[in-house]
């Protein structure tokens, strides 16, 4: 049986993941369909909690608890009352109070969405938290990777960029190797994690060297503010050694893919022509997040099983 | 006139290297006598078979919140807590509000000591006004009031060279200077160790090299002004080495290590659990065993507390917002008997780490039982198996990571100048 909450990709287990991804792939015929909606969720309530401003992301959750006709409900830090001054537990009771079906959590802070789950009767999905997972995102790569490739074991996955402030970072590095795939990070030895060999990547502060013989090349939004001395010196310099462009991207197989979770700083991590390439996949990412967002809210809101020890 | 007759306990004295089955007798706030079979007339007798008969413990690093944070802790749940954890003198820092430093505040902690507390409280003044780290506080005067050492605790002193005439001034009133050593801008925004640990939980890493950095600065600077340095909770293995490398060389310099950093490691904080937020943070498993050698060895002189009490609602937020500090008074009897439990120290030198070597780094009496040493005892029962319930403690605050935990030993009598304050069926009794 899968967890309650979907707090991050380290809990879970390839079975998992797969039947996940599996679910995502019957949810895509109802997006092509004309009308939109299927009535599973329907009497459901998902809240969307984001403590952090997140359009794209909030937006997919919407649009996927929608098309299941679920009722689904925004909060955001700026328009409720849930400030610093309220407690994680106070929260966790206020949302409990409210009966929600399921709670879709994204906070700046790593670990809130676990705090909330641990006090929460419902299942709680991590929308992001801090530099910790962002398991939705990780799972849609997966998702179009092997819709791609056809496959995600024994592929190798390059993974650029800021990795330190990075949970697609870690989402993915996690949700790859469980599914085969070899994993490496390439970053300026600043933007590398401390220990971060431990979760079983190949490590690389050379570009060149990284992108050899790579299968997938995931390119990370970079910070605008961390480019300005404090880890890289300058944004002209990083582009020049750590953005991808096409010269770059010869030293990757003929036919790798590029992803990147959007939105993209042009010219900067990632070349204009090969964010304007078409085939992009990283359309096919934006798409794939509902479907798979929406197999996640069936799989994780559509239960009705008490938390043990919890007061639902 | 008050008589007790401690009867039956084995009897740890370091202080004249004593370990046996002896009784103790009290009289007039001293100790009367320590020998065999002494039986007193008219003495209270506290039967001790099968306990520790130890001078009291002495915590060099708490914080007791008052003045002005009395929602946290105030002087009198800070002491019946030290009495309940078997402490009988705790040093209290002075990141109060006010800043205890000015002698109007350490007159009035002192004050509310005598009043309140059943056990003795010895104030840490600060070392530089509003523990700004800018300005030296008037350490003639704020001894003279009753200040026992200097610290920013909380705080490190950038400046090195607010820090070395900080030292160099303290050698006026022969008092140690304490410091929380952490380099802040390597700090940064690090809530737990940097390495593995913090890439797993996605925080900011507070890297073991910026309390190194710090440990290597105040140890020369000690070494060069000939100040007596105390090292608050030391949790690296960088800055262990670092501290035993310049005792060989001669600078005057003690350390103390926490109850948590010697049991735990950053492991304990993979659930987010905010009562595992301190600064220093917990470490990596390396350190620990470093620090656990160190205290047996000597290196480290002291186990010291650091008893930082926050209210539930503090706590109960996200990880980077959350307070630092756990409370420790109640549990540091369990919780450093570990090592004892381990074989890595014996209970002699246990006490020494706890009673003796504290009272001394304090210039202070106490951590001694000989005939007219201070009447300050404590009773431990070190097979003792509890459950602790800070909500059924005596501290304000219930910020700890081993709370709901089974443990195994406990303070049962605790003793301050001849009186009895604590019986661990009868509660503070003073």
């Amino acid at each position: 049986m899968m967890g309650r909450d979907l707090l991050g990709i380290e809990d879970l287990d390839r079975e998992h993941i797969e039947r996940i991804l599996e679910t995502a792939k019957h949810m895509q015929e109802v997006g092509r369909r004309d009308v939109k909606k299927v009535p599973t969720l329907r009497g459901r309530t998902i809240i969307n909690l984001f403590f952090e401003p997140s359009t794209r992301t909030r937006t997919s959750f919407e649009i996927a608890g929608k098309r299941l006709s679920a009722d689904v409900v925004n909060f955001s830090a700026s328009s409720s009352s849930l400030t610093k001054a309220e407690t994680i537990l106070d929260t966790a009771k206020t949302l409990d109070a409210m009966d929600a079906d399921a709670v879709v959590v994204r906070h700046k802070v790593a670990g809130v969405p676990k705090r909330i789950a641990d006090a929460l009767a419902a299942p709680v999905i991590n929308a992001g938290d801090g530099a910790h997972e962002h398991p939705t995102q990780a799972l849609l790569d997966l998702l179009t990777v092997w819709e791609e490739k056809g496959r995600v074991d024994g592929l190798s996955v390059t993974i650029v960029g800021d990795v330190l402030h990075s949970r697609v970072a870690r989402s993915n590095i996690y949700g790859f190797q469980k599914l085969g795939a070899e994993v490496r990070v390439a970053a300026p030895p600043t933007m590398i994690p401390a220990g971060v060999e431990s979760l079983g990547v190949k490590v690389f502060t050379s570009l060149r060297e990284a992108l050899d013989g790579a299968d997938v090349v995931m390119v990370l939004r970079i910070q605008h503010e961390r480019l300005q001395g404090a880890y890289v010196p300058s944004i002209r310099e990083y582009a020049a050694t750590f953005g991808v462009d096409r010269a770059k991207l010869r030293f990757a197989k003929d036919d790798a893919i590029v992803m990147h979770p959007g939105p993209i700083n042009r010219g900067v991590e990632l070349s204009h022509d090969l964010a304007d390439r078409r085939p992009g996949v990283v359309l096919d990412q934006v798409r794939n997040g509902v479907a798979l967002r929406m197999a996640v809210l069936y799989l994780y809101a559509g239960r009705r099983d008490p938390r043990p020890g919890g007061d639902a | 006139m008050s008589r007790i007759w401690i009867h039956g306990g084995r009897v740890l004295d370091p202080g004249a290297g004593l370990d046996a089955r002896l009784d103790v007798l009290l009289e007039d706030g001293r100790v009367a006598a320590v020998g065999d079979d002494l039986a007193p007339v008219g003495a209270e007798r506290v039967d001790a078979a099968g306990c520790w008969v130890a001078p009291g413990l002495v915590d060099l690093h708490t914080h007791l919140r008052e003045p002005g944070q009395e929602y946290k802790e105030d002087i009198a749940s800070g002491g019946r807590a030290a009495a309940a954890g078997g402490f009988t003198a705790v040093a209290c820092m002075a990141n109060t509000d006010p800043v205890n430093d000015d002698p109007s505040v350490t007159d009035f902690i002192l004050d509310r000591a005598r009043q309140d507390a059943p056990v003795r409280v010895y104030p840490v003044a600060a070392a530089t006004r509003g523990l700004r780290g800018e300005t030296m506080t008037e350490m003639a005067a704020l001894a003279a009031a009753g200040a026992v050492a200097f610290s920013d605790d909380g705080r490190t002193i950038m400046d090195s060279g607010v820090m070395r005439r900080v030292l160099e001034y303290s050698r006026l009133v022969g008092a140690p200077v304490i410091v929380h050593a952490e380099d802040r801008t390597l700090v940064g925004e690090g809530v737990v160790n940097e390495g593995p640990v913090s890439t797993r939980l996605g925080l900011p890493g507070n890297p073991a090299v910026a309390e190194t950095v710090c440990v290597a600065r105040d140890l020369m600077l000690a070494e060069a002004t000939g100040a007596h340095l105390h090292v608050g909770h030391v949790s690296t293995a960088g800055a262990v080495e670092l501290i035993r490398a310049a005792r060989a060389r001669g600078v005057h310099v003690t350390a103390e290590v926490t109850p948590h950093h010697l049991t735990l490691t950053d492991e304990a904080t993979l659930g987010y659990d905010t009562n595992t937020k301190m600064a220093p943070p917990l470490r990596s498993a390396a350190d620990v065993r470093a620090c656990r050698a160190a205290l047996a060895d000597g290196t480290l002189d002291a186990v010291a507390t650091d008893h930082a009490p926050h209210a539930v609602h503090e706590k109960e937020v996200d990880f980077a917002e959350a307070p630092n500090g756990i409370i420790g008074l109640e549990t540091a009897i369990p919780v450093a008997l570990d090592l004892v439990r381990a074989g890595e120290i014996s209970p002699l030198e246990w006490v020494r780490r706890m009673s003796s070597n504290p009272a001394r780094i304090l210039n202070r009496p106490g951590g001694r039982l000989a005939a007219g040493a201070p009447a300050d005892v404590v009773v431990i029962d070190p097979e003792r198996r509890w459950t602790y319930d800070p909500a059924k403690g005596f501290s304000k605050s219930r910020n700890s990571p081993w709370a709901g935990q089974p443990l195994v030993g406990r303070a049962v009598v605790t003793i301050v100048a001849g009186r009895l304050v604590y019986h661990v069926d009868r509660g503070v009794l003073a």
